[in-house]
Formats: C-alpha cells, structure tokens, sequence
C-alpha cells in the first residue's frame, strides 16, 4: 500500500474517540481512588454480580431478544416482498421503510408516549365503542413495542440487501430440479438469506440490549434495564466506577454473542459487524 | 423414424410492445442433438425457457410428446437445464447439489448415493461428493451443474450457452464430451449458443435464429454449404458476401467480372447476393485469374493464412495456406461450384 498515509486522519480520529475512551472506561472500572490514591478493585464488578443487578441484566437481555424476534418475524417477509422481482414499487416500499429513520428519534419515542397515554389516542378510539381505558403505557409490551418500532429498518434492510443478490436462476434452477415454491424457500432462498438474517439480528438486538431512552420513557422508568443502570451511574449516582464496569461487562457479553453469530455464519458473507 | 418429443407450434412471445419471438415452429426429435443458433437478442434463451416453462409464449403452443404443457409448471415438466452460469447452490456441496432433485423425488439414501456416485463418474469427477463448491474450478462446476440435471433422467436435456465462461481449450474438450455423454445416454439435448463451431462440432439439427424469427434448419453439413441467406452465410464462418447481377441461368457477374455458377432458375439481371467462402477462394499469378487485386493485408491464423485483397470494387477476405506478400499484385479464380447465388435480402 503506497498511499497508506490516506488512512491516518482515521486512525487519529479513531484513536481520539474509540480507543482512548475505552482505555478510560477500563480504568475507571478496574481503579477506585482510595485516600492513598489510585488502587485495582475488582470490587465493581463482583457488585455487578448481585442478583439485583443480574436481573436486571435478564431483563434487559429478554426484552431485546423478544424485539429481536418479533422483528425477523414482521422483517423478512417484508425483506422478501422488496427483494421480488415482481414488485414495481418496491423502491417507494423501501422508502416509506426507512422514512421513519429520518426523524428524531426521541420524537418517534415521545410520539408512541401521546399514543398511548391513558387519554391517548388509542384509548380515546377504545372507549368511543365503549371499551377501556387501558393501562397502555409503562409496561414490558410498551418496551417491546417501542423498540421493535424503532429497530425494524435495521432487520429489512439487509435481509433484503442479501436477497436481492441471490441470483434468480438459483431459485429457477430449484425449480427445474422439481422443487415447488415452499421447497424452493425452504431449501434454498432460507438458507441463502441467512447471513441477512444473521447481521439483522445483531444490528437490532445491541441496540435493543443496551437503550436506555426506550424502557425510560415508554417503561416509565420503574424497571430498570441495563441501559438505565449505566446512565443512572453516570447521570445520578455519580458513581463512575461502576458504571464502567457494567458497561465493561455489556461490552464483553456483545462481544461474545457477536462471536457466536459469526461462528454459525461462517461460510457466508454478509454484511458482518464481526 | 424417430418421433418428435417436443413441438413449437406458432410461438409468438412479447415483453412489453417487443416482439422477441416471431411465430416459431419447430419440432425437436427424440435423441437428436438440436442446437439453437444466433447472435445475442435473437430470441434462442427465450426460446429455451419457454420449453423450460420459466417465461409462458404470449401465443401459440409447446407440445411435449404430442400433448400441450403451457400451463404447467418448471417443477411438473420431465425437461432439466443446465444454465449459462451454472447456477449451483453455494450453500450446499457437490453431493447435496446433485442430489437436489432426487430427494424431492423421495428416492431412498442407498439409490441417491448410488446415482450421485454413477454421474460423477460420468463427468469425470469421482470421489468429489464432499468437496464444496466454491472450491471448484469453473470447468468443474460446469460439470456439476450437468451432473445435477442429468442424474434427474430427464427426457429432455437444456444447456443454456454453459460453456461461455470457459477458456477455448476447456470448451473444446466439453464438447466432445457432451456429445459423448447424449449418445450414451440417449438424451434429447437442446443446447443455445452464438458460438458457430460449437454449434458445427456438437449438433445434429441447427437451428440458426435472427431478430425472434428462424432463418435456417438442417444439418450442420447443410447450413454450412447452402447456407439460405446471406445472414446464414456470415453467421456460419466468414463469408465474402457481394452484390451481384445474375447475367442470366449459371452466369453471373460481380466486382465488374463474369463468373460462371451452378444457380438456375433467377430472373435475367436480376440483383442477388453472391457468397464464397475464404477458404474457396484460389489465388493464380496477376495474369491468370478472372480479376486481380493488391494484397492489403496478412494476417497468420495457424493452419491458414488470411489475407485481405483489394480489388477495383471489393475487399476479399481469402483464407490461403501460401502466403502472398503485402502490396503483391495478385490474381483471384473461384470454381463455379463454389459461388453460392442468394435472393437480395429486402431489409
């Protein structure tokens, strides 16, 4: 490479604002100050161990993989509808998918809040055919729901961008060979998705495990999910060391589940995060 | 006499206001070898996958053994294809791919393994059951995706262009193959390409194909000699194709010359189009031929050398085994049984 020089603005900036913070993360989880200054504790991380604080690590990992679910489940047909050769629209579809991704995404959160208040919309629409109010809001379904909303377009887009590069003569080829259309999907375009399938569920459940805005202000924030512990620590306890660990600890768990994710996608390349 | 497997009757296919077929007819006999010939966009693919039943004619009729299949589907048709790009499963190894359709068929392992074993033996690739298949090279791969139809028995075979994407001496050497696994196995194969010299070395039946419309049908020893057009002749090999005036019955002249042919039966001073072969055209000394001209160019072609020679009105493409030098004035002689008369083409 002659012109590796192109690429050291990027190391610098990566330098600056990935591998410094988190060497700084590190220390502020591994270091508390004492009065004799800085000494090593593990002490944050065996706090973590409490079972207060591992279930809310459970909680945290049930409710993003729950999203995860119901988002492959609504996101691959849609992927595949897009993918169709037949489909005329499909690039006004893709739009109207990734619209919602244009605005804030606060206001998309607050917005689903005026939905689902008890004199939201929803309720106002119930209790005009007699039925309700209910208790909408601040609850897991509420989490679910905001997080499945938000992190969809994740799932779609490269589950589609995967099946749009399976080659249509594959498929024909199936076809030829005596396979009916649930064979032709069972057996080749599933399998050839997968790798789409596989980055899509990375990409929604990380975001999903660790958001802190979500399970605030549609869970009411009286359960707390890993995020929420991460920024109390930081935004309200004061407690820096800790928060670190957890983060540390979120950190590595991501790291692992990525690893198994691209242990099971060997073979194929997708658009991996890994 | 063998009996027709497959008939054509007046397909006509549009997409979208283009004709791309023009009311094929057409009927394939049973073990017979029939290639689909022409130039891209001629319509022979499509031809194809309407047997195939991937794309449905806008009318007309495919009869598979006398009865019509329009409506039926790729998977219910007893045809398998082998496509340009082979379209393999890389998901899958070489045994899962071949025995894709098997297994839809519900055979039992014993008998599956047994046939995946029998032709990969056939394609000259035993023991390579497990390999995957991004590790093949694209003549193996071309193989497999034999393999893959031909275990299937079909009655009828289609290759889409499937040794395109392979260097000269690998397509030749596919070619004798192919036609040695049709005749052992007694297949029909219909077989599409633009490549002239595969369709002379593999075919029992040409069908050569312009603009959606059949131009020629006959044997390759046929379309070679009495090519029916002039298209014909410059598809099938190189072609001097020149316009000509027939003097009246085995007279006709051209490039300001009387040549004496073998053609009847043309209108006196009637405009034609007169076709000869490179490879039939003699050179004699300036004096002795029937025009002279100046070789232009010279080019070394292995078995022959081929030479442009410029006369008053024409430049000759001549295929010669002695070499003339550049800018030698030289004369031209054609036998009379070698210029070939054609109708005018009204384009």
């Amino acid at each position: 490479m002659k012109k590796r020089w192109i690429s050291y603005p990027y190391l610098l900036w990566m330098i600056i604002f990935i591998i410094v913070p988190l060497i700084l993360v590190l220390c502020f989880s591994i270091f508390i100050s004492t009065d004799n200054g800085l000494q090593f504790s593990l002490n944050n991380y065996k706090r973590f161990m409490e079972p207060l604080y591992l279930k809310v690590l459970w909680r945290s990992v049930v409710l993003a993989g729950i999203s995860t679910i119901i988002c492959l489940i609504l996101g691959y047909p849609v992927a595949m509808i897009l993918a169709s050769k037949q489909m005329s629209k499909k690039s006004f579809l893709l739009f109207l998918c990734i619209l919602p991704m244009w605005m804030n995404f606060l206001l998309r959160t607050y917005a689903w809040m005026t939905l689902l208040e008890k004199n939201g919309f929803i309720n106002k629409i119930l209790s005009f055919f007699g039925i309700g109010p209910f208790q909408l809001l601040y609850n897991n379904a509420a989490v679910i729901l905001g997080m499945v909303y938000n992190f969809i377009p994740f799932m779609i887009l490269p589950i589609y961008s995967v099946m749009k590069k399976i080659d249509p003569s594959v498929i024909e080829a199936a076809e030829d060979l005596g396979a009916n259309q649930i064979t032709v999907f069972k057996k080749i375009i599933f399998p050839l998705s997968l790798p789409g399938v596989f980055s899509g569920i990375s990409m929604v459940f990380m975001p999903a495990v660790t958001t802190f805005v979500i399970p605030r202000l549609l869970g009411g924030g009286q359960f707390m999910l890993i995020g929420n512990l991460i920024e109390r620590q930081f935004l309200l306890s004061g407690d820096w060391n800790f928060g670190s660990a957890v983060s540390i600890v979120m950190m590595i768990i991501i790291l692992i589940s990525m690893a198994i994710i691209s242990k099971y996608d060997k073979e194929h390349e997708g658009g991996q995060l890994w | 006499m063998a009996e027709n497997i497959i008939e054509l009757v007046n397909i006509s296919k549009t997409y979208d206001s283009t004709e791309v077929l023009k009311n094929i007819n057409l009927y394939i006999r049973k073990n017979e070898f029939l290639t689909l010939l022409g130039p891209s966009g001629c319509g022979k693919t499509t031809t194809l996958r309407i047997i195939a039943g991937f794309e449905h004619p806008t009318s007309g009729s495919v009869l598979f053994e006398g009865k019509n299949v329009n409506s039926l589907p790729p998977y219910k048709r007893k045809v398998n294809t082998v496509f340009q790009k082979y379209a393999l499963f890389s998901h899958m190894n070489v045994e899962e791919n071949i025995a894709f359709g098997l297994k839809i068929k519900k055979l039992d392992k014993k008998t599956i393994k047994e046939k995946v074993r029998n032709v990969l033996k056939l394609v000259n690739l035993e023991g390579y059951e497990k390999r995957s298949i991004d590790s093949l090279s694209g003549g193996q791969q071309q193989r497999i995706a034999i393999a893959r139809a031909l275990v299937n028995e079909p009655d009828v075979l289609l290759l889409d262009e499937p040794l395109g994407a392979l260097d000269l001496k690998l397509r030749q050497d596919m070619q004798v193959e192919l036609k040695r696994m049709q005749k052992q196995l007694g297949i029909t194969f219909i077989y599409v390409t633009h490549d002239q010299e595969e369709a002379l070395t593999m075919s029992d039946t040409i069908v050569v194909m312009k603009d959606g419309m059949i131009q020629q049908i006959g044997t390759p020893e046929d379309i070679y000699n009495e090519p029916k057009n002039a298209f014909v002749a410059d598809f099938i090999g190189e072609s001097n194709i020149i316009s000509g005036i027939m003097k009246k019955d085995c007279l006709v002249e051209f490039n300001n010359a009387i040549f004496k042919c073998v053609d009847k039966g043309f209108g006196i001073n009637q405009p034609v189009d007169v076709v000869i072969r490179p490879e039939d055209i003699e050179i004699t000394d300036k004096d002795s031929g029937i025009i002279s001209g100046i070789v232009e160019s010279v080019t070394f072609k292995g078995v022959h050398y081929e030479m442009i020679i410029k006369t008053d009105s024409f430049s000759w493409i001549v295929h010669s085994t002695t070499m003339h030098p550049p800018k030698s004035l030289v004369g031209i002689k054609i036998a009379p049984y070698n210029i070939h008369i054609m109708k005018k083409v009204v384009e």
